[in-house]
């Protein structure tokens, strides 16, 4: 697949292989790779729901109808695949929630990257960390020092907020053929040709658009 | 060697990197009927027996547990073509040969479930536990000669090796990053005084000499 003699092959396949399985799994591994949040991908989980569900009846109507238990096991593991691939996206998303809670929360832009009940569990989370702060020690310290999000009443900004951080590099497999700016604005111009297949360690601010619009997966 | 897999540390454990190359296709020769299955993954068959046929390796080894086929090792997977890959990977400077990035994976679970169905299996394992070798030790060398601060590109590199140096490589290229910033001093001094330095709990290590 790595070679330039079977491009073509490889481009094909991507023409024909973007079953949901696919998009689940990149969204998976980007999301497992990312140091941020990423936006939820909501109508694919919805999908992928919907297919388990559905796989989940077939398999008992085999059953029931007496099919060869061979290709039953088959479907089976099929279907655990995709289960195994949707827990694991859903389940790192939530471990960055606990990471990043307070974060997330603080701006429009960073709180709309999750679904409805991932909100809720990111409030509740923050709500409940943030009093058990108060309770077990910011109470008892000095009026200057209570806040949960600030060091003290003359920081400026929320300075006890953990971000991610975009300045971490990862590994990435460019999907096409592109220009890539390499810095960010102001600082240089340095470009760098991507081909399909390339792989690099990159700074995640400067591919962040590329991985969200497909043109680049992390790995 | 320099990022070695501590599960807390590397990004992808060792079972998810194999469950990611159990998607590659691999062609087998079936010896059985058997009506198409209409996956969530994907449509594969109808099975005939004795037309090969392509399909994920995950079905090819569950099929080949329960002795319903037989494998046709991808052609990369032969001595030939190992023992001049391992010659163009032992010559000095010179750049990674070309391998399907998952060749780890897939040449592991073959050798595990199919053993019968390759040809000089020994021979065959051998040299993959070879190239597999020089490898690493070049890509550890290599990690000695990383230029740029933005971009490095990793030629022909495979997922577990990738997966494997991810760690070192991150923690080198943003130390680096930091050095060359022009603001990167003052901007240092703010930011560790006023950032909890993000939410990362592993052990800094400072870059050894070797």
């Amino acid at each position: 697949m790595a070679s330039s003699s079977d491009m073509g092959s490889a481009d094909f396949e991507s023409l024909s292989s973007t079953s949901d399985v696919e998009l689940l799994k990149r969204a998976w591994r980007n999301e497992k790779a990312a140091p941020e949040i990423l936006p939820y991908e909501g109508d694919l989980v919805e999908r992928a729901k919907g297919q388990i569900e559905l796989v989940e009846e077939n398999i008992e109507a085999y059953v029931e109808n007496g099919i060869d238990p061979l290709v039953v096991s088959l479907y089976q593991m099929d279907l655990d695949r995709t289960q195994f691939l949707l827990r694991s996206y859903l389940r790192v998303r939530l471990l960055k929630i606990e990471k990043f809670m307070f974060h997330s929360l603080k701006s429009e832009e960073a709180e709309s990257r999750l679904s409805e009940q991932e909100k809720v569990f990111a409030r509740r989370c923050a709500d409940d960390l943030a009093k058990h702060f108060e309770e077990s020690v910011l109470r008892k310290l000095p009026e200057n020092y209570q806040s949960v999000l600030k060091q003290s009443l003359i920081s400026e900004v929320d300075d006890m907020v953990p971000e991610p951080h975009l300045d971490t590099f990862v590994a990435c497999r460019s999907n096409s053929h592109f220009t890539l700016n390499l810095y960010e604005e102001g600082e240089s111009t340095q470009t760098e040709e991507m081909y399909r297949g390339d792989l690099y360690f990159i700074r995640y601010k400067i591919v962040k658009g590329a991985i969200e619009s497909g043109k680049m997966d992390l790995i | 060697m320099a990022g070695q897999t501590d599960p807390h540390v590397s990004l992808f454990s060792p079972e998810e990197v194999e469950f990611m190359a159990e998607d590659e296709l691999v062609e087998i020769v079936p010896n059985m009927n058997m009506e198409p299955l209409n996956f969530i993954a994907g449509d594969f068959g109808r099975f005939i027996p004795q037309i090969p046929i392509q399909v994920p390796l995950w079905l090819a080894v569950a099929l080949k547990r329960r002795g319903k086929c037989t494998f046709r090792p991808p052609g990369w997977l032969s001595v030939d073509n190992l023992t001049q890959v391992l010659e163009a990977e032992r010559e000095p400077q010179s750049k990674f040969q070309a391998l399907p990035f998952s060749y780890v994976e897939i040449a592991r679970l073959l050798f595990d479930h199919a053993r019968d169905d390759i040809p000089d299996m020994y021979m065959v394992r051998s040299l993959v536990e070879d190239i597999r070798d020089v490898r690493l030790h070049k890509l550890e060398n290599n990690l000695g000669t990383f230029l740029g601060t933005s971009a490095v590109k990793m030629e022909n590199v495979s997922a577990m090796e990738v997966n494997l140096v991810r760690p070192f490589a991150r923690r080198a290229l943003e130390a680096f990053y930091k050095h060359d910033k022009p603001e990167a001093a003052a901007d240092r001094n703010t930011r560790s005084s006023r950032q909890p330095r993000e939410a990362n709990d592993e052990p800094r290590r400072p870059l050894r000499q070797r």
